[in-house]
This record gives C-alpha cells, structure tokens and sequence, in this order.
C-alpha cells in the first residue's frame, strides 16, 4: 500500500533532477548529526527514488527516516539542480500517512487536531480560554504542586512551562473590527494574516504587528473569514486538509483586494508561499492561488520598506538572532530581519554562529523525535550563549517557544530573554495613540 | 549475501551501530555523484580506526570479500559504487585532525576530514593548503588523495599530489605502511606516498596522511574579462602563460554555462558574450597588481569586451562562487547532468573547445563547457536524460569522440575525476597496451586477491578506438 501510494505521489521528475552531488549534505542537521548517508537529504531522495523504483520496499526504517527529517528545508537554497526537497518530503508523508493504520486513539487526536480544532478559530480561542482559565486560575500551580505533570514526557513538561499566557479573544476582538486606518498617509492595503495558534498564544504579537504596519503607513485589513495556513497539516500527511484550507483563505483575501498579505510567523508565510504549487491542479482556485502567493510578505520585509528607524528609542542591549527554517529557506527571507535589528539605535548586534540552522522545534518535531530535536537545542544555546546577547529574537511562534525552553534549560533565564522580531520593535517604536477601527 | 557468520566477525569489530545491512543503508551508500550508476553492497561498515580498518580488512581478506572504500562518496567516475558487492568502508567517523605542525608546516590528517575543515583550520593561523576541489564542501581528504583531486588553483600551485608528503595505510593483507613523513626531501626507495596518491582506493586504504601547508597568500584579486568569440578567449589564456605569469586561478566559462550561472546565482554576468575568463592573482599585494594590470592588457589585445575587476571581498566571493557552482547550476536544465574532464596541454586549448563544439552540434546534444583553462581542464558538460536511450547513446559517441580528441591533441581522458568505472574502457588509449600490463602488475603486487575497489580503473574489454575523419 505504501509503495503504491508513494508512487502515485512522488514527483518522479523531481526525483530524477537530483543529481546526487552531495552539496545539500553540510547544511544539514541530521546528516551533521549522524554523519549517515541516509539521514541527509541527497540520502532521503534516494531512498524515495529506490522505492519508486522498485529497489527498495518502504518498510519502517525507510518511514523512520522520512519522520526523522526536520523539513526544516535547510537543504534547499544550497542545492544547485534546485530540487524541491521540501515538496518531495511531504508528498512522502501525505502517502505515509493514507497507508498507515493508526491505533484508534492516535487517529481520534489526529482527528480532533487537524479537522476539529485548527481549522476552526473560534474553537482554538476557547481553546485559548481554558488554557487561561488554567494559567491563572491557580490550577496551574496547584498541578504543578502536586506533581502530576511527572506522568508527561520530558519535552511536554518543559513546554507547559514556557507556554505564555493564552488568549480567549482574537486581535479582531481586540480592535473591534477588521479594518485599522493606516496612520498618516495611506502607502499599501495590506492583509493581515494571523494565524490559529499565534492568535491565541501570541495575542500581543499580532497586536503589535497590526500597529506597526498601521504607523508604517499601511491601511491593514484583518480579513474575517481567514482559517489555519495548513502548515502542520501538510507536514504531517494531510495536505489535502491544508488544500481545503487554503482554498479558504485565499478566498477570503482575495475578496479583501490587498496589495500583500503580511504573514509574522515563518512557518505560515512559506506555507502561504506555496498555496500555487498546492492548488496548481485545482483548476478553478489556480489563477486566484497564483495571485494570493504572489502577494505574501513576512512583516520584516514590509517593515524593511516603510519604516524610519531614526525614530525608534535607543536599546542599549546586545541582540542576536535565530531565524527561523521556514522564513528562510521557504520565503528566503535572510537579510530583512537582522538589517532591522541593526538599525535599532543604540544596540549591538551581534551574529548567533549556526543561527541559520534549525533549533529543533519544527512543528511538533521536538515533540514526536525528542532525542535529535534536544540534541540539536543542546548545540544551539551553546552558540547562544557564546554571544552574551540580551535578547534572542526570533520570527516564528515555534521557535520562540523552542528558545524560551532552551533559555530556560541552559539555566539563562533572567539574563536572556527570547523575543518576536515584532514585539522588539514595537518596543522601540512609541505609540502614536491607540488603534481604532475604521467601521 | 554474505553469511551472518561473517557479517558476526565484521559486527564483533566496529560495533553493531557501525555495521549495517538493512535495506536502507544499502541504498543510501549504492551511489555517488557519478550518473547512471548505482549497486548495492552486502554491508555497509563505519570503522573508527587504523585497528578496526586492518581487523575488517583481514575478515575480507579471509573470506574473498570486496571493500570499496568510501569518503563523501562525491566522485565523479563511478569510484565508489559496490559493483560486486560486498563491504562499503566508510570512514566519515575518522575526521579528526591530528596535529598543525607549525615548525615543519605540516597538517596531520584522518582520512575523513573535510576538504574545507583543512581550509578553515590553516587559514585561522595565516598558512594555506591550496588544493580546491569544487566539491570541498563536502570531499573529504582521503577521496581528493585516492583521486589526486585538482581544483580552481590547480595552475599555479598543484595539485593534491604536489600536497601529500606523507601516509598511513592498511595494504590488502591487514598490514600498515607508513610512506614518506615530514619531509621535503626523501628518496629511500621507490616514491609509494606518490603511487598510493591517485590510486583510486585499488591498492590500499588510505587511514591518516601528513600534507604540506604553505604560507597564505596576502591578497587576493579577481577580475572577469569577457569575450564575444570563444577563439579570442583561448589565445589569451595561452598568452597570458606565455607573457610568464601564472594566475592563481584562470577559470573559462562558455556561453551556455553563463547563462545558466546566471539564472542560478543572479551575479549580473553578461549572458550574451560567448566566453568569460575569470582570472584571479595572489600573493605580494605590488606583484598582484601589476599582474592583474598586465592580464588586462592581454585580454584587451585579444578584443575583450568587457573588463570587470572585483574591487570587493564580497563581488570576488560571488564570482568565486559562480564559477564554483557551474557544474551543479547546469543540471537544472535537463535531469541528467554528465561532467567530463578531457584535458590537454593549455597551448591546445582553443582547437580543443573547437572540437568540442564540432562534435556537440554533429550528435545534436547540449553540451556546456567551462573549466580549468588555466591547466588545460576543460569540463564538457553533457545535459541529457537518463530516460531517453537513444539520446544516451549519441552522448557515449559524442563523449568517446571528445577523449579521442583530447589525445589526438597530446591530452588525457581525465585530468583530475580519475577512471573509475566510467573511463576505465579508455584507460588503454591513454596509457597504451604496456602501460596497462604494468599498471595491472603493480595491482597485483599490491592486491593479488583483487579485493580493494575491484572492477575499478581496468575494465574486462577495452573501446577500440573510434578514428575520426577530421577536416
Ligand atoms: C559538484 C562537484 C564538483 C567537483 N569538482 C571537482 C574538482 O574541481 N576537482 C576534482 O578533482 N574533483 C571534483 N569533483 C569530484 C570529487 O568531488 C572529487 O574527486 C573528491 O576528491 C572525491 O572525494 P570524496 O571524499 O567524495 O571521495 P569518494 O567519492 O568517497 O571516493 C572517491 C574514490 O576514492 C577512494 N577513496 C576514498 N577514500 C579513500 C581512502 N581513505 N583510502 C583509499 N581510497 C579512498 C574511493 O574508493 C573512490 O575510488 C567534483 C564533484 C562534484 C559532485
Ligand atoms: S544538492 Fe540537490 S542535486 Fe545535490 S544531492 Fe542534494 S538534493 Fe540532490
Ligand atoms: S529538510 Fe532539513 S532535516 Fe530534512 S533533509 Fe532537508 S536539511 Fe535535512
């Protein structure tokens, strides 16, 4: 069954523009970590090319490998025969996931994750309600008191730890509207996108993503009838899900007519990148798809256009910076962020060496392999540390928790702090006054 | 198959974690970097040291069993597939670098060390190892020795040969030799470090190796000259070299392989001039500069149209880079990509580019080249498609027509990929009957149980030489 569905799946063409020559290996962080063939990317593709080939039959080690990559896609823009690694990997996960049986519990919370809860906003708010009601009702305290977290793994533990206050409102509720004026003269339209889980876990970014965009200059429409990205839908198999997704939210931006839709969270950004290539069978959504993703922008690149950091307050603090794998290697987004950082007045940036290379986070990875993804953080906070930063910023939900975790491991905590690229920003940059929507 | 009785002695050595035979690590060291080719071993094993290495090497001694030694597994001649079967060695866990030896300006190495790590490591204290292959970013040391591996620098300062002065190896019976050493001079017998230098992993494994380092150069400087008619470019490579300066690199782009570098790296090359030399001097920074003035004029005289001197460390990078990616930016355009290295003595240059556009139009292929002009290595690039037979076949005769060119013009099937599989039917053109006969005795002087690397380097049949009517 996995044999066929791989071979209906696999881009055969693709597979075959690998030309083994072996340059994605050194940019990889399970091949750097193991030193073995199969688990670097010329290795995968091989061993995807050896099944559809019929050398090979894809049994659990073969599956076993696929999980262990990151798609952290770092082994894309050093590939010279430009070989879309990261469209390979998940047209094996997605036939992974139609052949695997799982135990009926596994696929009742796959269930309730991918078709019950992320597409619906409205449940991941009231989501975001109950983990509030936990946070601060003194249940967390009293659970962690009482120890009964000991029962979950390792790496759940830590994240339930570091998991910042959650939110039971969306920006749009904040605002009290869908439309904020821009400040001053109006430069773009832009649509915001705000995720499903940056909105209720990071309520504050999205807010401060909104004004900065409003004080750039641009009229910023949080379009209503928008739903997850589908990211953490395709990466784990189901991406005809994430189709169903996106063909949601570029309806929904396309009736907003925008001039960008400005994502603040990598992962989404490369994910909305890529809605043509994922609709490009889809005859009636192509053309709208090609318009949609021609239209995404990470913040840093908007922000880059528009803003004056004369006018940003002095930080006297040392800065470093982790990007994050999807802002970079899926919306080759490199220089934006760290020439924002470097403009902050005041500051000193410093350059976090290997911070181009995955912290382990990606998606539920450090959750599903904790072993490589601790190893990798492990080496990370080493170079982390060696900076001597201040602030640790980052561009990516996932990765600002993963470095919150790491901070809190490597016993730096109150001398380092993690922060979104946006909310260091909004911090140098005063409030003209407080936002109001235009209807 | 091998028995699991001896699959057990291989297991007892490296440790099980070290030895593998399920399916996935078959495939994944089944290949190279050489197109079209790919078998599987018995069993994949990762020693740790010269011990392990002399201990596997005796259980595959006792048992008749073929080892194909392994480092990034990037050549380009087929050196590292398991034809027969039997034992992949792969000695990427043994990348340690032993010893910088400052007063005798040495570096004592694992064989798996990266080529770039050596870089990195000497350059942090101002000396140099000037070998560069264009895949130093993940070669390892052992496979530039066993392939004698050029590179961009090739010209001015060698070749890794001209590097290795010393090595440990484990000969096919279990033993260690230990050639040459910390020596600049050193004549006690026949020169083994030089033989072992280039012998494609068919005679001995090669464990740990003392190269020469040099002072680093103080500076730097690049410069494109481009042409509009590839003739002009070749002359001034031959007179540059005959005005008595030698570049540190003198790199030839034709058009086809510009267009795509472009496209890849977006350096603002001029896609419509037919050549491109990228020229680049080092050493005193007075002496560069008057170089770099003098090649300028050269070009000028042979009708260049363009002249751009890299005033930046970041445009030299670039352009490094670009000519660093040529061969990997050309497979974008077909899925196939097949990479010669015919090369002939640099004066021969421009009939030789000539010929090779000749033939390429004849069989109606796409074939790019770029190379090492400087050193007389050209790269003939073939963009094709594995799937289509037919095509397949006129590359083999349009390829088979290059190296008889080559060699018409004083020239080598290969300047620096080595003969592997894929060139081992031509080897007899190059060397002629009795040089194969003495190539063969050393073999079996070395490896009479033809364990190491078998089916490499001789090939059962010889081509016989196509003769081409040539106007
Ligand atoms: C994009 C690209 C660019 C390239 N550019 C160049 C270039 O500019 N110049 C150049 O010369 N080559 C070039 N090559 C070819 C190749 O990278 C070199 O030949 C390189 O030296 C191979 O090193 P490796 O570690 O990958 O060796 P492998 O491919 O693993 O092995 C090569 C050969 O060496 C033998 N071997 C390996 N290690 C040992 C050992 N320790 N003892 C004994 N035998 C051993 C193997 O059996 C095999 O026959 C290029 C290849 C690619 C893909
Ligand atoms: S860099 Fe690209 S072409 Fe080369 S081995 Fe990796 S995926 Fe294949
Ligand atoms: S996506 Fe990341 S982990 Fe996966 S093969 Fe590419 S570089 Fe390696």
């Amino acid at each position: 069954m996995l044999k066929e569905a791989l071979e209906k799946k696999l881009d055969y063409d693709e597979l075959s523009n690998c030309m083994r020559c072996g340059f994605c290996q050194p940019a990889c962080p399970t091949f750097r970590e193991t030193g073995y063939e199969a688990a670097s990317p010329r290795g995968r593709i091989a061993l995807m090319k050896a099944v559809a080939d019929g050398v090979m039959e894809p049994d659990k080690d073969f599956v076993d490998q696929m999980n262990l990559c990151l798609g952290c896609r770092a082994c894309e823009p050093v590939c010279p025969a430009g070989v879309p690694y990261g469209q390979l990997i998940e047209q094996t996960r997605e036939a992974i996931e139609e052949a695997q049986e799982h135990p009926w519990w596994v696929k009742a919370v796959r269930r309730l994750a991918f078709f019950h809860l992320f597409p619906h906003q409205k449940r991941m708010y009231q989501l975001g309600g109950l983990l509030r009601f936990y946070q601060r009702s003194g249940v967390q305290k009293a659970v962690r008191k009482l120890g009964v977290l000991s029962i979950l793994p390792k790496q759940m533990r830590e994240m339930e730890a570091i998991i910042p206050e959650a939110s039971s409102k969306g920006i749009v509720d904040y605002f009290g509207g869908t439309v904020i004026p821009a400040v001053g003269e109006r430069k773009y339209r832009v649509g915001m996108f705000h995720g499903c889980i940056m909105d209720v876990l990071f309520n504050e970014t999205n807010r401060n993503t909104v004004r900065l965009l409003s004080e750039a200059g641009c009229e910023v429409i949080i379009a209503p009838d928008q739903v997850c990205c589908g990211a953490l839908h395709a990466h784990s198999g189901e991406r005809e899900q994430a189709r169903h997704l996106a063909r949601k939210n570029v309806a929904a931006f396309h009736k907003a007519d925008v001039d960008f839709i400005v994502s603040n969270a990598g992962g989404c950004g490369a994910m909305l990148l890529e809605y043509d290539h994922l609709l490009a069978k889809d005859a009636l959504w192509q053309e709208k798809a090609q318009w949609f993703a021609s239209r995404v922008k990470d913040i840093s690149e908007v922000l880059t256009r528009l803003v004056e950091p004369k006018e940003w307050q002095s930080l006297s603090q040392r800065i470093t910076y982790q990007s994050s794998c999807h802002l970079r290697n899926g919306m080759k987004v490199t220089k934006e962020p760290v020439s924002l950082l470097q403009a902050i007045p005041g500051a000193t940036y410093v350059q976090l060496r290997e911070g181009d290379r995955c912290c382990g986070s990606a998606g539920i990875y450090n959750l599903v392999q904790p072993e490589m993804a601790g190893s990798l953080l492990d080496e990370k906070m080493g170079h982390v540390a060696a900076t001597q930063a201040d602030i640790l910023v980052t561009s990516n939900p996932g990765c600002l928790l993963q470095m919150k975790a790491g901070i809190h491991q490597a016993g730096l905590e109150g001398k380092m702090e993690a922060v979104h690229i946006v909310d260091l920003l909004a911090r140098v940059q005063q409030e003209e006054k407080p936002l109001s929507p235009l209807e | 198959m091998l028995p699991a009785s001896i699959r057990e002695e291989l297991r007892a050595i490296v440790g099980a974690k070290n030895c593998l035979d399920k399916q996935e690590a078959l495939v994944a060291y089944s290949y190279d970097a050489t197109p079209m080719q790919q078998a599987l071993p018995d069993v994949v094993v990762m020693p740790k040291s010269t011990t392990e290495i002399q201990q596997v090497m005796r259980v595959a001694a006792r048992h008749h069993i073929p080892i194909v030694t392994r480092g990034a597994g990037s050549n380009l001649c087929g050196g590292t597939i398991p034809v027969g079967g039997g034992i992949v060695l792969v000695l990427s866990q043994m990348n340690q670098i032993v010893e910088i030896d400052e007063q005798n300006l040495t570096i004592t190495v694992q064989p798996g060390v990266r080529t770039v790590d050596i870089h990195q490591a000497v350059e942090a204290i101002g000396l140099f190892y000037p070998p560069d292959p264009g895949s130093m970013v993940i070669s390892t040391i052992g496979g530039n020795i066993a392939l004698n591996s050029g590179g961009l620098r090739g010209l001015k300062y060698g070749t890794t040969k001209d590097y290795v002065l010393g090595l440990e190896a484990v000969l096919p019976n279990g033993e260690v030799i230990r050639t040459g050493g910390k020596l600049m001079k050193d004549v006690a017998g026949y020169d083994l470090t030089k033989l072992l230098v280039g012998s494609e992993g068919t005679l001995a494994i090669i464990t740990e190796a003392i190269l020469k380092l040099i002072p680093k150069p103080q500076t730097q400087r690049v410069m494109l000259a481009m042409f509009a008619d590839m003739a002009q470019a070749a002359r001034s490579v031959s007179d540059i070299i005959a005005n008595r300066i030698i570049p540190g690199t003198l790199e030839f782009l034709d058009q086809g392989t510009i267009r795509v570098v472009e496209d890849f790296k977006q350096i603002g090359l001029p896609t419509d001039v037919a050549a491109i030399l990228l020229i680049g001097q080092d050493g005193e920074p007075q002496t560069v500069d008057r170089d770099m003035e003098q090649i300028a004029a050269i070009c000028k005289k042979n009708a260049a149209v363009q002249i751009k001197v890299a005033t930046t460390v970041e445009e030299a990078d670039e352009v490094m880079t670009a000519r660093r990616s040529a061969l990997a930016a050309l497979s974008r355009m077909r899925p196939t990509t097949i990479l010669e290295d015919a090369t002939v003595p640099r004066a021969a240059i421009a009939p030789m580019v000539a010929a090779i556009q000749e033939i390429t139009e004849r069989y109606g292929l796409q074939i790019c080249t770029f190379g090492h002009a400087g050193d007389g290595n050209l790269h003939p690039t073939c963009m094709t498609d594995a799937r289509n037979t037919e095509e397949i076949e006129r590359v083999e005769h349009a390829f088979e027509e290059i190296f008889a060119a080559a060699i018409d013009l004083g020239g080598t099937i290969t300047g620096e990929h080595g003969v592997g599989i894929v060139k081992a039917p031509y080897l007899e053109w190059k060397v002629g009957a009795a040089g194969m006969e003495i190539m063969k005795g050393i073999k079996h002087a070395f490896d009479p149980h033809n364990l190491l690397n078998p089916d490499k380097m001789f090939a059962k049949q010889s081509r016989n030489r196509v003769v081409v009517q040539r106007a």
